[in-house]
């Protein structure tokens, strides 16, 4: 393999929600092979400074994974053609010499475009207000070993926990919709002792308030467990339905 | 606004003496509380769980973040786990307790003060009822209760852990508590702001100015006090682990208002990090430390060798770790470890793009327990490595190398976490307080969360119990003299016009920094660091390009407000170096060492914490210094032969 490939980016450019988006094409030469998509874009955008032409707009922060901040289509697909993979993890050896590598945003009515790659998924964290918590208050709280725990069940917990908030579940799917988002953080807290008072009415507001932020209904297809980063399996969603 | 300082600790024993102060502090009825206004800036654990704690209390906040949800903040990356000191009994509880505040100001190196560290200790069991109650899914035992590890050299097993995601989960509990409160209406959640300025009135910090990084307008805050928790300043270095944005502006702002700033030379390098691939790379990645237990660090004997590591046959190789310190070898304090490496990769034996890198071998543990007890011991950080290096670390041995971590300076606060600006609170990795000059691993998450959930909710009532109301005459003034100053930089930056993109700048001061005032210091490389920046600081706003954008969002100019702060940051950061003659924790100045290579601490000079002041007349630091007793422990000397 080349230690330097050359890439052609094909990117969605839009100045706002507002305005109208068309693609633009852009080559970028000697890109290591060691280094990120992302960071490739990097490198893009201080070619486009020097030339002062406007940069690639695109969400990331952590670069490694777990902020949940990056995320746009590549070549069609949510995080990229890596499963289990971030967008900010998908490195430029994945990718051929001379590959024509297109990028969109997440395509989805409750996330309205910012800039170019970057949308307003501002939708999820009011899911999570609608209802995602247990209602407790910082002290009065019981000794955290009084309830046991199995480790399978915590286990479980966690796995559900993980899910990062990125919204490829969302924009993996052809109706748009969270159900994967809301089911993880139901059984999240659900599968808890601490989370079987209130489990009900949880599902009932986080449920509702989906439909209040436009996300569609569940299309049964799976793609969201496909495109999900932290591999989150959609087997929740009918857990969700069932309880 | 006082020039003395005063870090306000508790009288008599330091054992209890929090439930003691706290007994003293003033409270208000929930009816009072409700018409008080409160702006933290930051939401990661620190700032999240203050946010949730005073909101729940009755205060009526509004929380300010760069990011576009509390979920993303910088504390989710935190991979280890959090300490805390639980037992079954109370003769126990002490004990155990002890451990911790021992470990914690050892750990250090006497740098800290006591009495703060004792407090982090006796408050770290409930931190931990704390999170399980917000549905924090710790490991368990298979008894039910709560699973621990032994984490970064403790000898006891203390750290309470979410497989390696612990920060995530407990900054997802701090978040889903700050979430209720949002639906209550308590809490007014402000996002994609970058905090560009503090509002000062009568001496009393009373807003902030934000820039609003969708349109580019500038706003104005007003509040009864503030509360500062943007976390590290890791980013001055460029390649850090930290996230891309984290970003020392607030805090930066606030000390050019007059808050001052504690011991800014005190930053942790961590030993196991993946090293840079190319002059791209963005950040670098950290492996967790756990893996010095099963992985032998090594290189080879000959310099530049080329040769593929599995090739390198035994006797070539120098585990110079194990040969340098025979009883603890590869398990070495994080400073000592990344200094031998730094020392070694220096003389030309590294590996890697630039020669930065040694290789960490799990062969020797694989041949003896297993594959799959490794895969199990380590599966998704294994995972993690082969996708960013394409190499499997259970076949070639893994590249690592020391990177900038954690910085343990930060904004002088006293025991209330309030800085010598009234109203000012700063918390989390902010501030300056248990972790002295070198913070025990797993302690972060949980500074952060004894300051969030227990500390500052009883220290801010008291301090607004005893605040007269705002002055509403001069905070207009206040606020339009801020603005206009943020404006004037702004403008200021885009009217250079040079040639070259912010991070063109931001890699140059990283290497003068990460060479001259990272892992290993001394007086000649501090003085041209100096000089380095100086030249730096010029050629940046002489040179500087940021794009027309024809729209409010400008990622440019957000980076180049962020690194002009981290350029002035780094001149204080190497003159706090120059004047700490000694070496202490992860400062080490090689003119100060042992001569088994060990960090040589001068108790009679600098057992204190070196205090800056910026004068603004006349645009200078002076160099004060608040003096460090130890009661309860006796100084000594760390060894690790």
């Amino acid at each position: 393999m080349k230690d330097f490939i050359s890439v052609k980016f094909k990117v969605w450019r839009q100045v706002s929600n507002e305005s109208n988006g068309s693609y633009e094409e852009f080559s970028l030469e000697k890109v290591s092979v060691k280094i990120s998509l992302l960071e490739a874009l990097d490198q893009l955008n201080e070619e486009l400074t020097t030339k002062n032409i406007r940069p690639v707009t695109f969400d990331h922060d952590c670069r490694e994974g777990i902020c949940g901040s990056c995320g746009f289509l590549v070549n069609g697909q949510p995080h990229g053609p890596k499963k289990g993979t971030t967008t900010c993890q998908l490195y430029m050896r994945n990718f051929k010499d001379n590959a024509l590598i297109i990028l969109e945003p997440w395509r989805a009515k409750s996330f309205p475009i910012i800039q170019d790659l970057s949308v307003d998924r501002n939708a999820l964290d009011k899911l999570i207000i609608s209802g995602g918590y247990f209602s407790t208050e910082t002290g009065n709280v019981p000794d955290a070993n009084l309830i046991p725990i199995s480790p399978k069940k915590a286990f479980s917990s966690f796995e559900t926990a993980t899910c990062i908030g990125c919204g490829a579940c969302v924009a993996g799917c052809k109706n748009a919709s969270s159900s994967l988002f809301v089911a993880a953080k139901l059984a999240h807290l659900g599968q808890l002792p601490q989370g079987i008072n209130g489990k009900k009415e949880r599902s009932i507001k986080m449920r509702k308030q989906m439909t209040i932020e436009g996300f569609g209904q569940c299309s049964n297809n799976l793609e969201c467990e496909a495109v999900c980063p932290k591999e989150i399996s959609a087997d929740w969603i009918s857990w969700m339905n069932k309880s | 606004m006082n020039n003395v300082i005063n870090p306000n600790l508790p009288t008599g024993e330091v054992e209890g003496a929090w439930q003691k102060t706290v007994k003293n502090l003033s409270n208000l009825t929930t009816e009072k509380k409700n018409k008080f206004e409160i702006i933290i800036v930051g939401c990661g654990l620190s700032g999240s769980s203050a946010a949730a704690t005073l909101a729940e209390e009755g205060f009526k906040i509004k929380l300010l973040t760069y990011h576009d949800s509390p979920r993303r903040a910088h504390s989710v990356s935190a991979q280890g786990g959090i300490n805390a000191a639980r037992s079954l009994s109370d003769e126990e509880n002490k004990v155990v307790i002890d451990q911790l505040f021992k470990d914690t100001v050892l750990g250090g190196d006497f740098r800290a003060r006591e009495a703060s560290c004792q407090r982090l200790s006796e408050l770290s069991s409930s931190i931990i009822d704390q999170c399980v109650s917000q549905g924090v899914p710790f490991a368990r035992e298979y008894d039910g209760t709560l699973a621990t590890r032994r984490f970064g050299g403790a000898v006891v097993s203390r750290t309470f852990y979410a497989r390696g995601q612990t920060g995530q989960q407990l900054l997802y509990g701090a978040y889903q508590s700050l979430s209720r409160q949002v639906n209550l209406g308590n809490i007014e959640l402000i996002t994609k702001r970058d905090v560009l300025d503090l509002v000062i009135v009568n001496d009393i910090a009373r807003g902030v100015i934000a820039r609003n990084l969708i349109n580019g307008n500038l706003e104005t805050y007003k509040g009864h006090c503030v509360v500062l928790a943007t976390g590290g300043y890791s980013n001055v270095y460029y390649l850090s682990t930290n996230s891309l944005k984290s970003n020392a502006t607030a805090i930066w702002r606030a000390h050019k208002r007059g808050a001052n700033f504690a011991n800014p030379s005190f930053t942790q390098i961590h030993p196991t990090c993946i090293p840079p691939g190319d002059i791209y790379q963005s950040k670098l990645t950290l492996m967790s430390e756990s893996l010095r237990n099963d992985g032998r660090i090594w290189l080879p004997k000959k310099i530049d060798s080329k040769d593929d590591p599995e090739n390198i046959p035994e006797h070539e190789r120098d585990y110079f770790l194990e040969r340098q310190y025979p009883k603890y070898g590869n398990l070495v304090p994080r400073d000592v470890a990344s200094r031998r490496a730094r020392e070694i990769c220096e003389k030309g034996f590294g590996i890697g793009f630039g020669g930065k890198g040694v290789y960490l071998d799990l062969q020797d543990s694989i041949k003896k327990d297993g594959l799959k007890v490794i895969k199990a011991k380590y599966g998704n950080l294994l995972e993690m490595y082969e996708r960013i290096v394409g190499e499997d670390p259970t076949k070639v041995p893994m590249k690592i190398y020391p990177a900038p971590h954690y910085t343990m300076g930060g904004l002088w606060v006293d025991y209330n976490l309030m800085s010598n600006i009234d109203g000012l609170f700063v918390l989390g990795e902010a501030n300056y307080s248990v972790h002295g000059a070198n913070r025990l691993g797993a302690n972060a998450l949980l500074q952060c969360l004894c300051d969030g959930y227990f500390i500052s909710p009883k220290t801010i009532t008291s301090w607004l119990a005893n605040n007269k109301g705002i002055d509403n005459r001069r905070i207009d003034e206040a606020c339009k003299e801020a603005l206009n100053y943020v404006d004037k930089k702004i403008k200021a930056l885009l009217k250079i016009k040079g040639e070259k993109p912010v991070d063109y700048f931001h890699r140059a001061l990283g290497e003068i920094m990460i060479s001259k005032c990272g892992i290993s210091r001394n007086r000649n490389d501090l003085k041209s660091a100096l000089e380095e920046v100086e030249i730096l600081s010029n050629n940046f706003y002489s040179n500087l390009k940021i794009p027309e954008t024809n729209s409010g969002l400008n990622v440019e100019l957000e980076k180049a407000l962020r690194l002009e702060d981290f350029i002035e940051l780094s001149i204080l950061m190497i003159k706090d170096a120059i004047e700490r003659e000694e070496s202490c924790g992860a400062h080490f100045r090689e003119e100060y060492q042992t001569k088994e290579g060990e960090a040589k601490r001068n108790d009679d000079l600098f057992s204190h914490i070196a205090v800056w002041k910026f004068n603004s007349d006349n645009n200078s630091h002076m160099r004060f210094s608040e003096d460090l007793n130890f009661k309860k422990i006796n100084l000594n000397t760390r060894n690790y032969k």
